[in-house]
């Protein structure tokens, strides 16, 4: 126990003296890179708007209330556009992600070189990009509308679900594969009752949760042209519509809250 | 006996996936009747799907052949920029965490406080970054400082709730021992539960600052500085090159920051 003597007393200390300078020596070094990020930050920052940031704050609340209702009959359309490109992208992830994972798995993957670095690297790459750089791209090479965003969300949940996916089959019970093993299975067989049924519920679990998740995406990706409640929030706020705004704010937490509670029931029911 | 008699001599049929037969068949309907309807909605223009093929070669040929020098200046830029926005985010969104999580921990705050900062993380985790971005540029102009309140103010709603989950889940004896000392709330909250919950908090903290690192990379799209906003340019320039180094930048940094993370986590536990 650390200790520090004065006069005839011994007293308790928190650090000893070489733990008490390196803890100092991390907090001084984090001190230095927080300024020198500061500085960088307040370099590139026209102070003189964010001295007004409380009046233009106070404007832009003024002009949020009361919400447009009148404008959301023209919001039911791009919901449903967004609930699909969510949806549809979900199950294209899906069917990608499954031979991906299998391929990446360390116990299924084929004794053959450089698949699994391959599958890995695929799942790194889509996990790394957010689905709004990929919609970007999809808009220039395929158009503005719904399918971008469809294949955006695709090419980000691949990763997601790929990932956790393989780290599922990586974790089965190996007794029942080996008994498949055991009646003489064929390869394929022991994937299909060996270890399906074992990663099955995660599966499930994992695929409604991306769900959830990309509904949420999915009400943004319009601001770049994939279609759905993003092109209107982009429209609104580039005529300064606030009162848009604000429904179409109100219609994305509706629907995320929803999507969130039923991907949680449906999650409680498989497992 | 009689499961057995009923079992005996049928052959072994999978069991089905869903239990529940009238589930099993309404899903049987109605996914592909959701399908069908879904792409009859989707309303693609192939016209201009195969226009984009040759973009479509043309990205992929980048990617092979990324050039990160003839907009060097701009992509060092960028990526000091969210770097910078990451770090002051984080360090600002750990800050404000610490009294908001203390208050939303069951065992150390009375009711009305417990629900008030329950409310600010429940909005602060219902609004998506990029949304929040939109009003922060609107209030502050354009420029990182947006970027950064927005990355700490969703911060909170991260680390606060994860912290105050951490607190709740704390042994309550030392804080009781501390309490039968005489000591005020204040010498509780530090000599009790900051040395059982700042391990895991800096933990909760350093995955944050990974996740930041992610979102300073699309925030920019909106104006609210970072590597979002030189990468949004590239794509608008048709510079697909570009695009391809500023794509790969994100993607070392990002597995970088994530194995750093991970590591450093690690050794805090």
């Amino acid at each position: 126990m650390p200790v520090r003597q004065q006069g005839e007393r011994l007293i308790w200390q928190r650090r000893d003296r070489r733990g008490a300078l390196l803890h100092w020596a991390w907090m001084f070094g984090f001190a230095v890179v927080l300024l020198a990020s500061w500085q960088v930050i307040s370099e590139r920052t026209l102070w003189d708007f964010v001295l007004d940031a409380p009046a233009q704050g106070a404007d832009l609340v003024s002009r949020m209330f009361p919400p447009d209702f009148a404008y959301l009959n023209a919001l039911w359309r791009p919901l449903w556009d967004t609930i699909n490109m969510a949806t549809l992208g979900t199950l294209i992830a899906l069917v990608l992600a499954v031979p991906l994972a299998f391929l990446a798995a360390r116990n299924t993957t084929p004794r053959f070189p450089l698949v699994r670095p391959l599958a890995l690297l695929i799942i790194v790459t889509s996990r790394s990009i957010n689905s709004l750089i990929w919609a970007l791209l999809l808009v220039l090479i395929l158009g503005p509308g719904v399918l971008a965003g469809v294949i955006a969300i695709a090419l980000r949940s691949v990763g997601f679900i790929g990932k956790l996916l393989y780290e599922a089959i990586e974790e089965i019970d190996r007794r029942p594969v080996e008994a498949i093993t055991a009646t003489g299975a064929t390869a394929a067989q022991l994937r299909v009752y060996g270890v399906v049924p074992q990663v099955m519920p995660a599966f499930a679990g994992i695929s409604v949760y991306r769900w959830d998740i990309n509904i949420r995406e999915a009400t943004i990706l319009g601001l770049v042209g994939a279609g759905g409640l993003g092109l209107e929030l982009m429209a609104s706020v580039n005529t300064l519509a606030w009162g848009r705004v604000a429904t179409l704010f109100l219609l994305i937490l509706g629907t995320v809250l929803i999507s969130e509670w039923i991907s949680a029931k449906l999650r409680a029911a498989v497992t | 006996m009689n499961r057995t008699a009923a079992v005996v001599g049928v052959p072994w049929r999978r069991p089905p996936l869903i239990t529940n037969p009238w589930l099993r068949r309404g899903l049987f309907i109605g996914v592909p009747l959701y399908l069908f309807v879904a792409f009859g909605t989707l309303e693609i223009n192939w016209a201009r799907v195969a226009a984009g093929m040759p973009r479509a070669l043309e990205f992929l040929g980048a990617l092979a052949s990324p050039d990160f020098v003839s907009r060097g200046d701009q992509i060092i830029d960028g990526v000091l920029e969210s770097l910078t926005m990451t770090v002051v985010a984080t360090f600002l969104g750990f800050l404000l965490s610490v009294p908001i999580a203390l208050g939303a921990a069951r065992n150390l705050a009375p009711a009305p406080v417990y629900l008030f900062c329950r409310a600010i993380i429940a909005i602060s985790r219902s609004f998506q970054e990029i949304i929040i971005a939109i009003l922060l540029v609107a209030m502050l102009g354009f420029g990182p400082l947006a970027g950064v309140a927005t990355l700490a103010f969703a911060s909170i709603g991260f680390i606060a709730k994860l912290a105050a989950e951490e607190i709740e889940a704390m042994d309550p004896r030392p804080l009781e021992a501390i309490r039968a000392t005489g000591g005020s709330w204040l010498q509780r909250v530090h000599w009790a539960v900051q040395p059982q919950v700042l391990p895991r908090v800096a933990g909760i903290t350093l995955y944050r600052l990974d996740i930041n690192f992610r979102e300073s990379a699309i925030i920019g799209i909106v104006g609210a500085g970072g590597i979002g906003a030189t990468l949004n340019t590239a794509f608008d320039r048709y510079e697909f090159d570009t695009a391809a180094a500023i794509l790969l930048v994100i993607i070392v940094i990002v597995l970088a920051a994530e194995y750093a993370s991970g590591w450093l986590r690690g050794r805090l536990r």
